[in-house]
């Protein structure tokens, strides 16, 4: 067994070396991607259910193709939040897919905490898709998996995340990842959106984009919801753009030579990031998503796959 | 005979003898006896008397055995009328006097509330039928709750409320806040205030700080009741209302009440067992346990420190329980989606002991009269002592005696404790209302029961 853990509810008090395993064992996954024929036999048989109770489609689609090219069934879930207070309970619709015979659950939450008051539920293995502003896992997995094969290294890298901290559970899980393996974690965004203690993990805390990417091996920029500004948190757009707007001026003028940019996307362009920063060879956007497929089968092998090598 | 010796031979004469005597309002802390006639307390004997009380029926108690006037709760929520699936007057009257509280104040939240005559005289009705702890209404100080227009607080006074609060549903308006502090003070009743400035806390569902920014739930920073309180005291010296805060939670709370209390402002304060026995780290190491959340939520440490010494230096006068039964299946759901609210009459007593008398924070003296004596001051109420003549409102706890919280033996309604599994030291054995049993946990000394 690779994994001491049953369920992957977050990055936050996972150690290095399960990180690491996990990676690993993706790393193996990924050639099964270049295949003509893209399927394996590895979970034929096990049954999967992604239970999305917010809208995706990166995340859930990676899921999916996953399962699918371990040859495991997925079913889809995606129940409707406004009828939460009058409709079937969290708990009750969990029970009620466990019964179907479901192996392994895949969760997407707007509440924190949900995907762990789920493992506590169910008996079988829960994966976290992100869960209110707490933590999405598989996100900071498949980042440190692109990472580490453009660099070769995690360890000593200076990893710049900007953007609406407060409200990403992706800044989250990514502060916790990387610092576990010895990356320097800076984080940057307006100070409204800013969360109090996020030096917690460990990472030092800019309000502006400048010092930030100050020499920086990766510039991790976060999508900024339109939604934010509504709610009085930003004055607007355009000025959230001319302050921490990720440009290609800004990057070559504070960040590293060799730097990289990484979204978890969707990216609002002319946003948070210039349009030509998303197509530039620097920018790794396209291989996050690439290894977002590698890196599910990954979890999900180490979880359902017990103790057979993955065939091919 | 003396006429009145009739009337004594009539009532039933009960003698706790051999307790530890704790009656703050007589400076008492001695081992002795205490003499029950009917409904009053008769005689107060530091050192025992013994045999002169023969007809009277006994009850042998040891000096860890503490004799102490029944506590008295400002604050709780008994969801009757509306809610009677998480608590009833009946079952709230009884786990209070499991947890040694002969009078506890219910707060108007109810479904309907309680802002009119109507639902006042049904509350005090269903409140003679219980059986454990007495039940005195809160009742709100706007009609619905809904901050338009002023309840008819006169008639809802003179109907039985012995206090106006905007508990659960505070006032944001300050003219508003103004105006019912202005006709509390006419009727002579408290105003019970709940601080919270709620643009600063819409959404969120704990503490703003360290520990909401890792779990990611929204924070309600400590600001937002400072704000209000500060408000609310400026309102208190303006109107010259008798205000009470309800439930004080932060450091700087206990700092601007201490500041204002210098200065000679007329005002009380209670803080709640759990805000001085549990951090906001309670919420992430019980893994998002909504029993947690609860409103104003579990604080820091600093917090808790500075509630420990608002207690012990009297800035907050006293301990009360914001006792807020829910249903389990309203809890058992996203933390997000929880209501707030915990029980706490039947742990009250043992967390303050735990948390403030073992440690040295409180003389067990000290305790009780923040349990007992103050609080029945600020309700105006004839309880909180065991001075002969007095209504014979008795707690008997054992001051030793360690045991462990378990939900499923609570005699709420509801279960929703943070406390499930700790174990805390101290345990409400006896409770008298009026000199009738209210609660009996002496098993070797049964039959007691009349």
């Amino acid at each position: 067994m690779l994994l001491h853990r049953r369920h992957i509810l977050g990055l936050e008090g996972m150690p290095a070396d399960e990180i690491i395993a996990i990676l690993d064992t993706a790393d193996t996954l990924k050639e099964i991607l270049s295949r003509p024929i893209k399927k394996v036999p590895t979970l034929r048989g096990r049954s999967i259910c992604t239970l999305f109770y917010e809208p995706s489609t990166r995340t859930r689609t990676s899921f999916e193709l996953a399962a699918k090219i371990l040859s495991a069934d997925v079913s889809s879930l995606a129940p409707s939040t406004s009828s939460v207070t009058k409709g079937e309970s969290f708990r009750d619709t969990l029970l009620t897919i466990q019964a179907m015979g479901t192996d392994l659950f895949v969760i997407r939450h707007p509440c924190a905490g949900a995907p762990l008051f789920a493992s506590r539920i169910v008996n079988v293995p829960v994966i976290n898709a992100g869960d209110g502003m707490h933590e999405h896992p598989t996100q900071g997995l498949l980042d440190m998996l692109t990472l580490r094969s453009i660099k070769g290294k995690l360890a000593g890298l200076q990893i710049a995340i900007v953007g609406d901290i407060a409200h990403s559970r992706v800044a989250r899980s990514n502060a916790w990842g990387f610092a576990t393996v010895g990356a320097a974690v800076r984080i940057a965004g307006p100070p409204t959106l800013m969360p109090p203690g996020l030096e917690a993990t460990g990472a030092r805390i800019y309000d502006r984009l400048e010092p930030a990417i100050e020499g920086a091996d990766v510039v991790y920029v976060l999508r900024i919801q339109k939604e934010r500004m509504d709610s009085g948190l930003l004055p607007s757009l355009r000025e959230y753009t001319r302050l921490y707007g990720v440009t290609a001026e800004r990057l070559s003028r504070y960040a590293a030579k060799d730097a990289i940019v990484m979204h978890p996307g969707p990216v609002n362009r002319g946003v948070e990031i210039a349009p030509d920063v998303v197509d530039a060879g620097y920018s790794v956007i396209t291989d996050q998503v690439a290894n977002g497929v590698a890196l599910r089968m990954a979890l999900l092998y180490l979880l359902l796959g017990g103790s057979d090598a993955p065939r091919g | 005979m003396h006429p009145e010796a009739n009337v004594a031979q009539g009532r039933s004469r009960l003698l706790l003898r051999g307790g530890r005597l704790l009656d703050p309002s007589q400076g008492l802390d001695a081992v002795g006896d205490l003499l029950i006639e009917g409904d009053r307390i008769a005689d107060v004997r530091p050192g025992g008397v013994g045999s002169a009380t023969s007809s009277a029926r006994v009850i042998n108690l040891s000096p860890t055995h503490a004799v102490m006037p029944g506590l008295v709760d400002l604050h709780s929520h008994l969801r009757e009328p509306g809610q009677e699936h998480k608590e009833t007057i009946a079952t709230g009257s009884t786990s209070a006097a499991a947890g040694g509280f002969t009078t506890v104040l219910c707060m108007p939240n109810t479904d309907p509330p309680i802002d009119t005559a109507a639902v006042v005289c049904l509350v005090l009705r269903r409140a003679a039928e219980a059986t454990g702890a007495r039940v005195l209404p809160i009742a709100a100080g706007t009609v619905g709750m809904a901050e338009e227009r002023l309840s008819e607080m006169a008639d809802l006074v003179e109907a039985g409320a012995v206090a106006i609060s905007d508990d659960a549903f505070p006032l944001q308006q300050s003219a508003t806040v103004r105006r019912a502090m202005e006709y509390c003070r006419m009727l002579d009743v408290p105003f019970i205030v709940h601080c919270e400035d709620k643009s600063l806390t819409s959404g969120g569902c704990m503490h703003e700080g360290p520990v909401s920014t890792r779990l990611g739930l929204k924070g309600m920073p400590a600001a937002a009741e400072e704000i209000a309180l500060a408000r609310n005291l400026m309102l208190a010296r303006l109107t010259g209302a008798r205000v009470h805060i309800a439930h004080v939670s932060t450091a700087g709370s206990v700092e601007m009440l201490r500041r204002a209390k210098a200065s000679g402002l007329r005002v009380t304060a209670e803080a709640c067992p759990h805000h001085f026995s549990l951090t906001d780290e309670a919420v992430a190491e019980s893994g998002y346990d909504t029993s947690t959340k609860v409103n104003p939520p579990l604080r820091s440490a600093a917090d808790v420190e500075a509630v420990r010494q608002g207690l012990a230096d009297g800035t907050i006068d006293c301990i009360a329980t914001d006792h807020a039964p829910h249903a389990a299946e309203e809890k058992d759901v996203e933390y997000q989606y929880a209501p707030f609210g915990m029980v706490g009459f039947e742990t009250a007593l043992a967390l303050t002991i735990t948390h403030l008398v073992e440690p040295g924070i409180l003389t067990p003296l000290q305790a009780v009269e923040r349990l007992s004596t103050i609080p029945s001051r600020i309700a105006r109420l004839s309880a909180g002592s065991l001075r002969p003549g007095s209504t014979a409102d008795v707690a008997v706890v054992d001051l030793e005696r360690r045991w462990t919280v378990d939900r499923a033996r609570l005699l709420s309604r509801s279960k929703n404790t943070p406390f499930h599994g700790m174990e805390l030291r101290g345990a409400p054995v006896l409770t008298l209302v009026a000199g009738r049993v209210a609660h009996n946990a002496l098993t070797d000394q049964l039959p007691f029961e009349e």
